[in-house]
């Protein structure tokens, strides 16, 4: 018996989640002189990217891919990255917070609110003032939190890269206030309406390249704080009482490494993912310190520019 | 409701994701008042759906306790309130998206709050709905809240209707008690356009007739909500009607491609397919429908796609396209409804940007026919419209584009309106219809044209703006720059405020609405001087930016300057050479400019005259060489 047929039918969820995506792209392209577009190098990221290709071709996206750099994430993240703008053929800006660096500010030395702060947060800030962009697409989705969930798609920062949440433009069908003084900002969410699961669905229905920390292998697992952390590299100090043990975990959710937690899988392909989703009861935030640190700590976090 | 098959990479599990992949998508947004129960009634959905999270839910347990108002049990509604703030209040202030799925379709809810204050986002939910879930408390049936819920999303274009009879529990699950509500709602709403209007009983608190039909409503008859919104049918069939696509960006890789990109409004276009551009009239023949994944034989509504044309015709951003058979009319004048969505009240003869699709053009209202009360529905006469408030207006536009009726065409139909300044959305509107005014009063074309004029007078057209508060003195000012140019030989007109309050404008006011119309008037006398080939001095407080840049549209640039007289309101105060500070300090005049009423001074005028550090002298002698040019010498070329 042949394979279902997993192409995306014309007129399926996927398809005009699609077309709302390319759409919200173009609408940023033709309106700001000078956008760009984050790339986390997760999943998300990857069908933002993937998005953006269908946008504008035969053209290639009319704008840079940045990357902040925390000099944190997983080494196969940074891999990953690098071989997909030249696969593509894009420019990425790859932006460090030196001043973090030399302040050596890490994740395990000085807790993941201020080390995010530090190096993500304050590192986007310094990116975008450096290139003076006026418009920066963003993965983030409004299933993903409580305080995502009434961001608007086209989010208004004032020239300190602040958000308002209570002062938020009105924003009705697809007609989108793209009108900034110099110096705002708009940032752009084209994947705001889709779901995790939509997400995984349109990667395996599209075949579009993830890094492969997403898939179950046995990787070094020091179990800390009730979460299950990779020894990346040496920068990693064990305490006391742990030890690093092979074990078969994924991630689904990738970040800097110490502060993004795997969970015990073996879901090895795409289609092992999706299942796995289908029936998962645990969202995908879980696996990131930053989120249990206080409630109601990404709007905080939002307010003062983190994407 | 999502039953996995267990086996991995079995055909079943792969027909399961093959048929996940091919839902379905619907949009639908749920009204009710603050206690209606409607955070739980989404709540209450996302857990039957199996879509709260053990981590989502353990921390609910943990809010319930904290900010729960039901007791013991595990508060649903705290699931949706995102903001701190609102869960501090406990009430939404905000539109919230949230996301479920079934086998049968994905679902997009927008939860908008049911205050009053908050019409605002109720039209905002509503905008990208297909269907309503409108709430009423059992025990209390339809109410005002209702009745104005049922309005606003009828305005908004929505058509399919659920009538969630919520709290039954509360009234007993009593048959006839749901079927006088019921009653209700069909009778006021008749008139509202309604296509399917569904009525079902249901407790969110418990789930009854939610995700199941519940056993202790026997006499219930019809789905649950959950099946409802399964099965209905909210397709428009937008590919039968005419074909719209507005142009969003043109895509030129190299020399040899030149495609427009575009998502389908209406309609399909095929290969072949005759086009024409709406604003020009230019006519074309689609070659080539283009996508990332190959080339479509077909476009069809909701289709992000990138055409290529058999000629190379003018096309930009903002156009749409249509089948030459079906253009869309052209005009700058139309009838529409707006719902207003700023503290900043909307002002006749304000100049606000109106974008529409993609196209953005300078707009005005020039008429506010009547307010719509909507609670009653009723039609009030109004000068202004504050936050909140619904009223069909008369638009005028800076140019022609393409405007067709909401009810026929949501995209050419619909348009937000952006403050010039602040750059704020400040109101969103519906087309009813277009005016034939513009369409059959066409510009008469003149033989002695403007530079002809201003030729045989041996003078370059231009206009001072002169604005500051009362007794800066910009009239002062004024008449010396007059009497020095009238020395030159040049031909003036001098437009000062108080004279012209005396004739033209003497039915105007003080109140904002009447200061707009009063700067409007002003303006357009200006130009046609103009036009006539005078220079003209304009000497009035005109303390709003938006009238003044409105004045300065009318010319083109570089023949308009504001001239800023900048006086402390202090010294003018002091000086009152006119009584008026007094007046006003005392109460006996109201609306004035720098007491109770607001001065937006010029951000960057082309003359800044201050008059506490330059002499009259010296400040006319500026503006009158910038009226004559740097150099002093008249430019020849207009």
């Amino acid at each position: 018996m042949g394979m279902p047929d997993l192409s995306v039918d014309q007129h399926s969820h996927l398809k005009r989640l699609e077309a709302e995506s390319i759409r919200i792209m173009r609408e940023v392209a033709a309106e700001f002189s000078n956008p760009v577009m984050l790339y986390s190098i997760g999943k998300d990221s990857s069908v933002m990217l993937h998005l953006a290709m269908k946008a504008f071709y035969p053209s290639k996206p009319p704008f840079p891919l940045l990357h902040v750099d925390t000099t944190w994430k997983f080494r196969e993240m940074i891999a990953f990255r690098d071989e997909t703008a030249k696969r593509l053929g894009l420019d990425i800006i790859v932006h460090v917070n030196e001043e973090g660096v030399r302040a050596g500010i890490t994740p395990f030395t000085h807790g993941s609110n201020y080390y995010t702060h530090v190096m993500k947060t304050e590192g986007l800030k310094q990116a975008l003032d450096k290139y003076g962009f006026d418009a920066a697409f963003g993965g983030a989705r409004r299933d993903e939190e409580k305080s995502r969930a009434k961001e608007r798609i086209f989010s208004f920062r004032s020239a300190n890269h602040t958000w308002d949440p209570k002062n938020q433009r009105p924003e009705l069908w697809q007609i989108y206030n793209a009108r900034v003084h110099k110096g705002e900002s708009i940032r752009a969410f084209p994947l705001s309406n889709w779901t995790e699961l939509d997400i995984w669905q349109y990667i395996l229905a599209e075949g579009i390249p993830i890094v492969p920390l997403y898939f179950a292998k046995e990787r070094p697992i020091v179990e800390r704080d009730g979460m299950l952390i990779m020894a990346d590299d040496e920068r990693m100090v064990l305490r006391p009482d742990e030890s690093v043990r092979q074990r078969l975990v994924r991630f689904r959710t990738l970040g800097c490494y110490p502060l993004t937690g795997a969970v015990e899988s073996d879901a090895a392909s795409l289609a092992e993912i999706v299942r796995e989703m289908l029936i998962a009861r645990t969202s995908e935030r879980e696996g990131r310190l930053i989120d249990h640190d206080e409630a109601g700590s990404m709007e905080k976090k939002k307010k003062e520019g983190y994407f | 409701m999502n039953s996995v098959p267990v086996a991995r990479d079995s055909q079943a599990f792969q027909r399961y994701i093959a048929q996940q992949e091919k839902k379905s998508l619907l949009r639908f947004l749920t009204c009710g008042s603050v206690d209606d129960g409607k955070s739980t009634l989404i709540g209450r959905l996302l857990y039957e759906t199996k879509m709260i999270f053990e981590d989502h839910f353990s921390a609910l347990e943990r809010d319930s306790r904290k900010h729960g108002t039901t007791g013991e049990d595990v508060d649903l509604a705290l699931l949706l309130d995102g903001l701190e703030a609102e869960r501090e209040q406990g009430i939404t202030i905000d539109v919230a998206y949230r996301f479920f799925t079934t086998d049968a379709r994905k679902f997009i809810v927008a939860d908008t709050p049911g205050h009053e204050q908050y019409t605002r986002n109720m039209a905002t939910g509503a905008s990208t709905s297909d269907l309503a879930v409108l709430l009423v408390d059992a025990r209390n049936g339809i109410v005002t809240q209702t009745r104005r819920h049922a309005f606003i999303v009828s305005l908004l274009g929505i058509r399919h209707i659920v009538l969630a009879v919520n709290k039954i529990d509360l009234v007993d699950f009593d048959a006839a008690r749901f079927a006088a509500i019921r009653d209700d709602f069909l009778q006021f709403s008749a008139d509202f356009g309604f296509h399917s209007i569904v009525a079902i009983p249901l407790s969110a608190r418990y789930g009854d007739n939610v995700a199941e039909r519940s056993p202790r409503t026997p006499w219930y008859g019809g789905p649950s909500l959950l099946q409802h919104l399964e099965s209905v049918d909210v397709t428009e069939d937008l590919a039968s009607r005419p074909f719209r696509m507005s142009v969003q960006w043109v895509n030129r890789p190299d020399l040899d491609f030149r495609g427009f990109a575009g998502t389908v409004a209406s309609g399909a276009i095929r290969p072949g397919d005759d086009i024409v551009v709406a604003q020009s009239g230019v006519r074309s023949k689609v070659e080539r429908i283009v996508t990332y994944d190959g080339d479509l034989d077909v476009a069809e509504a909701g289709d992000a796609v990138t055409l290529t044309l058999a000629d190379e015709i003018d096309v930009s951003r903002g156009d749409v396209f249509a089948r030459s058979g079906d253009r869309p009319e052209v005009i700058d004048q139309f009838a529409a409804h707006v719902v207003w969505m700023h503290e900043q009240p909307l002002l006749p003869g304000r100049s606000y940007l109106l974008k529409r699709g993609t196209r953005t053009v300078s707009a005005q209202v020039t008429e506010i026919r009547h307010k719509i009360d909507v609670n009653t529905f009723q039609h009030l006469a109004a000068r202004d419209l504050k936050l909140n408030e619904v009223a069909e207006v008369h638009l005028g536009l800076s140019e022609a584009i393409a405007i067709e009726p909401y009810r026929e065409h949501r995209e050419t139909g619909s348009f937000i309106l952006i403050d010039r300044y602040s750059n704020a959305t400040v109101g969103a509107g519906m087309v009813i219809h277009g005016l034939r005014r513009a369409t059959n009063v066409h510009w008469q074309a003149i033989d002695v044209t403007r530079a002809a004029r201003a030729q045989m007078k041996h003078q370059l057209p231009k206009l001072a703006w002169f604005t500051g508060l009362s007794g800066s003195g910009k009239s002062t000012i004024a008449n010396v720059v007059e009497k020095k140019l009238h020395t030159l030989g040049k031909h003036t007109f001098l437009l000062d405020g108080d004279n012209v309050r005396h004739g033209l404008n003497r039915d105007l006011g003080f109140t904002d609405a009447d200061r707009v119309e009063n700067i409007r008037r002003v303006g357009e006398v200006a130009k046609l001087m103009t036009d006539a080939g005078l220079i003209v001095l304009v000497s009035f407080i005109s303390p709003f930016r938006a009238e003044r840049q409105m004045a300065r549209d009318l010319m083109k640039p570089g023949d308009f300057a504001e001239v800023f007289v900048d006086t402390p309101l202090e010294v003018c105060e002091a000086r009152d050479s006119k009584g008026l500070y007094a007046k006003a300090r005392d109460g006996l005049i109201k609306n004035f400019t720098g007491i109770d009423s607001p001065y937006e001074a010029p951000e960057v005028p082309e003359i800044h005259i201050r008059t506490t550090e330059e002499t009259i002298e010296a400040a006319a002698d500026r503006v009158v060489a910038w009226i004559l040019g740097r150099d002093g010498a008249d430019d020849w070329v207009i």
